[in-house]
């Protein structure tokens, strides 16, 4: 498993590393070999492990088992604290930066150098930030606030302050999902003259590309677990992909209706824009299908679906229900054009947590249970019990509050509030996150149950078992672009990981094949 | 019984009166208002006598009716701090209109009503359609409505209104005081409004996850609205029935009637985060607050110690019902 000599000059290993969280192991059995003076690749999709295993090496999150050794030293972390002392830096995607204070304050926040009055030394402060930022090659206005840089200058401020703090071990988590290809160049010529000076370097990325142009070695993570590794000279974007979706255990998902359900377009997106400049996208929606949506986290599906229905604003859209024209302002609007969300978080944006089943699922359609202004709680009973028995939701009774009720149970019912008002067209945002396998299988019944009956799911998923296992279609995700709609035999892993990696043109009008 | 069968019918049902009593959020409020009053039947010679009783509803009553438009505001997970400045302008103007224009009560307090909503609706705009915090939008018009007031009277009360409106302060109808009437009548259509009507359950809705109600297709701007109107209609209600109280329309009077308010609400049991809480509980807030009042003043606790009473018997409820909820 691991690499096959050992290298000398060996900065990190890490050896049987697992981790579990309630209910689900994270890792499991995790060992990953880090050179100096090399850059390598972690690879893996969505929930692979990555972030977990680096979280682990940043002291953030404790291992379970296994040994973190640098420089042939056995290390425990407590806390990020241990890890920088060690010489680890870590530049997440989310910065830790404050974004009102300059970038030699942020540098030097919580250990300001001093003059002999016990006030801050600005000049020396701002000298050795000069000198980390000659060092790197950048050019960084001291003087503003680094919310006024670019996301790429503020990047180079946290690898600049990991740097002054001594790290030589960078890990480089996705820092090219924000960065424009002239501002990802840059970032490679420094992380090259870095190399040259002996750092070590762990860099995340989902495309391809970026890893065979800087990168040296490659370690590849595959449901917690190591999926190989490689010398970067002496693979393929080909074999790079067959380790990370490997061959996985199938899951049950109901049989797909064959053909392909190919009914009448009860949604059509002729164009849609999210923002100016952005890429303009089209996808049709036909009667009793599953369409995904598929791609990498942060390639703009959720986004494509809430501007569709109106959720969140969009630069330009053009929507048709059954070929008609329509306005989708607001979720209101599309509740009347019989659109229902089931949203990615079902906490935050799906249930009121507070509320009983029953007021959950007639949140919405309280109009149908009106008499003389006041709710006709014998209907609204009625209503609710009888659609949690459709969807199958398990609990003593539509009294109980749904913050009681696990994950699946919660998915259900929001599901039934959708049904309650008749809704055709179902837009499914991570249906299946969190919660149990049993239940999981129960989802995909229930929306196969839900196409039987003529109704539309466009399903956006980050697990690929449950796009290739479930769709009819296929529209696979990059860059906030559909850079291919699959169908048919198409629709497998290894296809769908190799669109979602590609680096795409993301220029407007540059949309991907529709139906 | 969970594990395979669906519900069973049917649904557990949700217990008896006192259960339902125990859970609710007015419960704990109620138990210090009995604890109070026990204390006070003790401490005191006739706090139990009916004119007591009926003076202790009576001093409730403007801040009770102001406290129900508090509610629903709160429970969406808002405030309002305008209230005060619209008890003083709705009471100015509807004196105003009776005394330098001769319009009879039957006009001038719809009117006067009227100043309060308009002065509703302009808080629920900035707030649900313009995204203002809550907070800054109804200081602002704490300001401007209490402006208002002042410039429309000069400085001077508005005295000489007619015996038909004084009555809406003092008068007496099947043996109660009209204003315990009107608080009565306020908190009978509140109740339905947020207990048995859709508007309410959309109030508690948005107060519970303001997110997940928009994204299910309710029109969480226009509700919002609409709660700010109605805390603007029962702060002018409470106004109407100050100035005849008094029979005088005050452009001084309600300065601080928000901060009573706000504690009645939250001494009733509703959460200040919104989303919790009930509007029988604001009646209970607004009776304790009253009959500690009262029952210090019996006592001949001095004014100036009951302030610092009262202030840490809000404290000591909020710790409680907190601890309690764990």
């Amino acid at each position: 498993m691991t690499v096959t000599y050992e290298p000398p000059r060996e900065m990190l290993r890490l050896e049987g590393v697992s981790k579990r969280f309630p209910g689900v192991k994270a890792l499991s059995n995790i060992d990953l070999s880090v050179r100096q003076g090399e850059v390598h690749a972690l690879l893996g999709e969505n929930g692979a492990g990555k972030s977990t295993l680096m979280k682990i090496l940043g002291g953030i999150h404790q291992a379970d088992e296994g040994r973190i050794v640098i420089d042939g030293t056995e290390c425990h972390f407590a806390g990020y604290g241990d890890a920088i002392a060690a010489g680890i830096g870590i530049i997440f995607q989310e910065f830790s930066l404050v974004p009102y204070l300059n970038a030699v304050e942020n540098i030097f926040l919580g250990r300001y150098l001093t003059n002999r009055f016990g006030l801050m030394d600005q000049a020396a402060m701002q000298r050795e930030a000069r000198a980390v930022f000659d060092e790197l090659g950048v050019q960084i206005d001291l003087g503003v606030p680094i919310c006024q840089l670019s996301v790429a200058q503020q990047q180079f401020v946290e690898i600049g302050k990991a740097l002054s703090l001594k790290a030589r071990l960078l890990v480089l988590d996705e820092p090219t999902a924000t960065l424009t290809p002239n501002e990802a160049e840059h970032l490679f010529k420094v992380m090259r003259a870095l190399r040259a000076k002996g750092v070590a370097m762990i860099f995340i990325s989902h495309h391809l590309d970026e890893i065979f142009e800087v990168c040296d070695r490659i370690s590849v993570l595959r449901d917690g677990a190591n999926a190989g590794h490689a010398e970067v000279a002496a693979t393929t974007v080909d074999a790079l992909v067959e380790m990370m979706v490997g061959r996985r255990i199938e899951q049950s998902f109901p049989p797909k209706p064959q053909p392909a359900p190919n009914g009448r377009k009860v949604l059509e997106v002729p164009e849609i824009q999210l923002v100016k400049d952005g890429p303009v996208n089209r996808f049709d929606l036909h009667a009793g299908e599953i369409l995904g949506f598929a791609g990498l986290v942060g390639s703009g599906r959720t986004e494509l679906a809430l501007g569709m229905m109106g959720a969140d604003r969009t630069h330009r859209k053009t929507v048709l229900r059954n070929g008609q024209p329509v306005r989708l302002d607001d979720p209101t609007q599309a509740l009347a054009h019989g659109i229902g969300l089931l949203p990615e978080s079902r906490k935050v944006e799906g249930l009121i947590t507070d509320f009983t089943i029953r007021f959950n699922i007639s949140l919405n359609n309280l109009g149908r249970h009106r008499r003389a202004g006041v709710v006709d709680t014998a209907s609204e009973k009625r209503a609710a019990d009888e659609l949690s028995r459709r969807v199958g939701v398990k609990a003593p009774g539509i009294d109980t509050r749904v913050a009681t009720l696990s994950g699946g149970n919660q998915q259900k019912v929001v599901i039934a509030r959708w049904l309650g008002h008749d809704c055709d067209v179902l837009i499914f945002d991570e249906p299946t996150r969190g919660i149990d396998v049993g239940a999981k299988a129960e989802i995909y019944q229930l929306m196969r149950e839900l196409t039987r009956q003529g109704k539309s799911i466009l399903m956006i998923s980050s697990e690929l078992p449950e796009i290739v296992g479930l769709c009819d279609r296929v529209a696979v995700f990059s860059g906030g672009a559909i850079v291919a709609t699959l169908t048919g035999d198409a629709i497998n892993a290894g296809e769908i990981m190799r669109h979602a990696t590609s680096s795409s043109p993301s220029l407007p009008s540059s949309s991907g094949s529709p139906s | 019984m969970t594990a395979t069968a669906t519900h069973p019918t049917p649904p557990v049902p949700a217990g008896g009166f006192f259960t339902q009593l125990r859970r609710s959020t007015a419960f704990l409020p109620l138990v210090g208002l009995v604890a109070i009053s026990v204390f006070m039947i003790v401490a005191t010679d006739n706090f139990l006598s009916v004119s007591n009783l009926q003076n202790i509803a009576l001093q409730s009553s403007i801040n009770a009716i102001i406290a129900v438009g508090m509610t629903a505001a709160i429970l969406t997970g808002g405030i309002d701090l305008s209230v005060g400045a619209v008890v003083a302008l709705s009471g100015t103007l509807a004196s105003g209109l009776m005394v330098h224009f001769g319009l009879p009560p039957v006009l001038a307090v719809p009117l006067g009503l009227g100043v309060g909503a308009v002065i509703g609706l302009f808080n629920g705009y900035c707030v649900a359609y313009l995204r203002m915090p809550p907070i800054i939008v109804t200081l602002a018009t704490m300001g401007i409505a209490r402006g208002i007031a002042l410039i429309y009277t000069g400085g001077y009360p508005i005295d000489g209104l007619p015996e038909s409106f004084a009555f809406l302060g003092s008068g007496t109808l099947a043996g109660l005081k009209v204003p315990i009437l009107i608080m009565l009548a306020t908190y009978l259509v509140a109740y339905v409004l947020l207990n048995m009507a859709p508007f309410g359950r959309y109030v508690y809705a948005i107060g519970g996850n303001e997110e997940a109600t928009r994204l299910s297709g309710v029109r969480v701007s226009r509700y919002k609205l609409l709660v700010y109107v109605l805390s603007g209609l029962t702060a002018a209600i409470a106004g109407i029935v100050q100035a005849a109280r008094v029979t005088s329309g005050q452009p001084g009077v309600g300065v601080g009637f928000e901060l009573d308010a706000i504690a009645a609400v939250v001494m009733g049991g509703t959460s200040i985060a919104g989303g919790r809480g009930a509007i029988v509980g604001t009646l209970v807030g607004a009776l304790l607050l009253a009959v500690l009042n009262n029952g210090l003043n019996m006592i001949g606790v001095s004014p100036y110690l009951q302030l610092i009473i009262k202030g840490g018997i809000v404290l000591l409820a909020i710790f409680i019902s907190r601890e309690a909820r764990r």
